[in-house]
């Protein structure tokens, strides 16, 4: 097939957008956590941009939407080290431009999980998981609905921009996580309310303006799929919004900024896998019932006893839930030839039950794989900072580093340049090292 | 000579501030502050997790002054910060041994 420019130019826009959704992640889950911890928060994000970025173009490509290897469940290396991809055409765009608007799905997925592990883990163990999970879930996961793997092509089953690969993926692989780790110290006894709001609102901003990227992108072209999937987005994006906000005055008895911030999120997860087989009504039914589910989905946890800090789980883990399980319902191809139709628009329960076998799935393989990773990587390098370094605070533990100087009464002096600056500074100072706090 | 402490609602830290002017305060130290009293505190609720704030943002006012002085600025900070409600907060006043001006070392009375 040809280059269409169109359609090119959309999906390099789209690309764009979507790397742009991980710093907004990174504001979103920044301002939540508290402020001992929130530089370590931003940190696990750019992370997943950096380390993802160099697997994606290593083998992560290849192994997701290579030739299937023989039974649907992972690629091969045809295109390792992006060989056979520098001037190809996939679609009707260039086989670059596919491998960078992937790549950027796969960063954002892994920054996700970061919000359950908040506030405690090491970094050379966050690298771990990067690597680990990214190479044994994500990378398989995308290959089974959209490289070519048994859930697009055996099974048909819908996921039109990622509700398995992304948010029901990222949900309960943030479980598995959540539990190998552990609770933070001091969980369900001390507040933890989230120290700068604002940003959370920034950060959820950013995040709905590059899911326009992320959904409408996922056409691969410039026209009316892509249009209906911007529209699909807006709409249940903001119902859910406001279904969540409509939770919290009933239960209660304040509609909340963060409730209005969760919500929209929950709204645009739930419409990343249907925003390509329903019509506006569907996405606004779809939104209406993501909101409502997840404001009481992220209290699970203070009666579990999980402490997935920042609800991956209920927000992305359910949400995504409900948008492939809309899709057995509301789609029709009405929409999208290449889509189907649900129980309510005369499909019977067809769709709906290949919908419930990709979704169960995609969670037994994420939630038993990553418990997996974790546990080999707690073995191995141990995920936790000691308590001390929790307790009075993770950023300076991990980076060396507090987010906000916003005194000039700071007590201290400059101690000179490269790792030997304080103990140089102490000794001139006539002081021992060992009885100062680093 | 005599230092009166006050603590009160921050929202009424203007109009203290301005009787404390009226009646002839020439200088004060302010600074927030948070504890509880008989007000109690308040539920913030996020995500639908309560959590209780049991300490109270508070303004401190600090005001330095002569013996007979102070009987009259703790009635102008009483009057100016009194809304009638629980959590008005309180006034105490203590003598002051010493006190030097730093720019030009005079002390006691002079200083102030």
């Amino acid at each position: 097939m040809e280059i269409n420019s169109g359609d090119t130019a959309w999906v390099l826009i789209s690309a764009a957008l979507v790397m742009l959704m991980t710093p907004g992640l990174a504001l979103f889950y920044g301002g939540m956590v508290r402020v001992k911890s929130v530089l370590n928060m931003m940190m696990m994000c750019f992370l997943a941009l950096g380390v993802v970025s160099i697997i994606w173009v290593l083998y992560g490509y290849s192994l997701a939407f290579g030739p299937d290897s023989g039974a649907g469940l992972i690629g091969n290396f045809d295109f390792i080290g992006m060989a056979n991809t520098v001037g190809e055409v996939e679609g009707t765009i260039p086989t670059l431009a596919f491998v960078m608007f992937q790549m950027t799905f796969g960063i954002i997925t892994c920054a996700l999980l970061a919000g359950a592990v908040a506030d405690r883990i090491r970094t050379i163990a966050w690298i771990a998981v990067i690597v680990l999970w990214t190479t044994l879930v994500y990378i398989p996961l995308a290959h089974w609905t959209w490289g070519g793997g048994w859930i697009g092509n055996q099974l048909g089953a819908l996921d039109f921009a990622g509700g398995t690969v992304v948010e029901i993926n990222s949900g309960f692989s943030a479980l598995a996580l959540a539990i190998v780790v552990g609770q933070r110290i001091g969980f369900r006894r001390d507040p933890m309310r989230p120290h700068n709001l604002p940003i959370v609102l920034l950060g959820a901003g950013m995040l709905w303006f590059g899911w326009f990227g992320f959904n409408a992108g996922s056409a691969l072209s410039a026209g009316d799929l892509a249009a209906t999937a911007m529209i699909n987005t807006q709409v249940c994006t903001a119902a859910a919004a406001l279904a969540w906000i409509f939770v919290e005055k009933i239960r209660d008895g304040k509609p909340t900024t963060l409730g209005i911030a969760s919500g929209a999120i929950s709204g645009a997860v739930a419409i990343t896998p249907s925003c390509g087989f329903v019509n506006p009504m569907g996405a606004l039914l779809i939104g209406l019932a993501a909101g409502a589910i997840c404001a009481w989905a992220v209290s699970l946890k203070y009666k579990l006893g999980y402490d997935d800090s920042l609800d991956v789980l209920g927000v992305h883990g359910i949400g995504g839930l409900v948008g492939m399980i809309g899709i057995g319902l509301v789609a029709t191809t009405a929409v999208n030839d290449a889509g189907g139709n649900g129980l309510f628009a005369g499909g019977g329960f067809d769709l709906l039950n290949k919908q419930l076998i990709a979704s169960f799935a995609t969670m037994a393989y994420v939630f038993i794989v990553t418990w997996l990773i974790a546990m080999l990587i707690d073995k191995v390098i141990g995920f936790r900072v000691s308590p001390e370094a929790e307790v009075s605070g993770i950023d300076l533990d991990q980076h060396a580093e507090s987010g906000y100087e916003l005194t000039d009464t700071t007590s201290g002096a400059f101690a000179g340049v490269g790792q030997h600056g304080l103990s140089e500074y102490l000794q001139q100072e006539g002081r021992d090292e060992k009885h100062e706090d680093k | 000579m005599k230092l009166v402490t006050a603590i009160v609602r921050p929202f009424k830290m203007e109009d203290v501030k301005s009787a404390l002017e009226q009646v002839g305060v020439q200088g004060l130290t302010v600074s927030e502050v948070s504890g509880f009293g008989r007000q109690g505190g308040h539920v913030e609720v996020y995500r639908g997790a309560e959590y209780v704030v049991n300490l109270v943002p508070k303004v401190k006012i600090e005001i330095l002054a002569e013996d007979e002085d102070a009987a009259r600025i703790v009635d102008a900070l009483v009057d100016s910060a009194r809304t009638d409600r629980i959590g008005d907060g309180k006034v105490w006043v203590v003598p002051v041994e010493t006190v030097v001006r730093v720019r030009t070392g005079e002390r006691g009375d002079d200083a102030l």
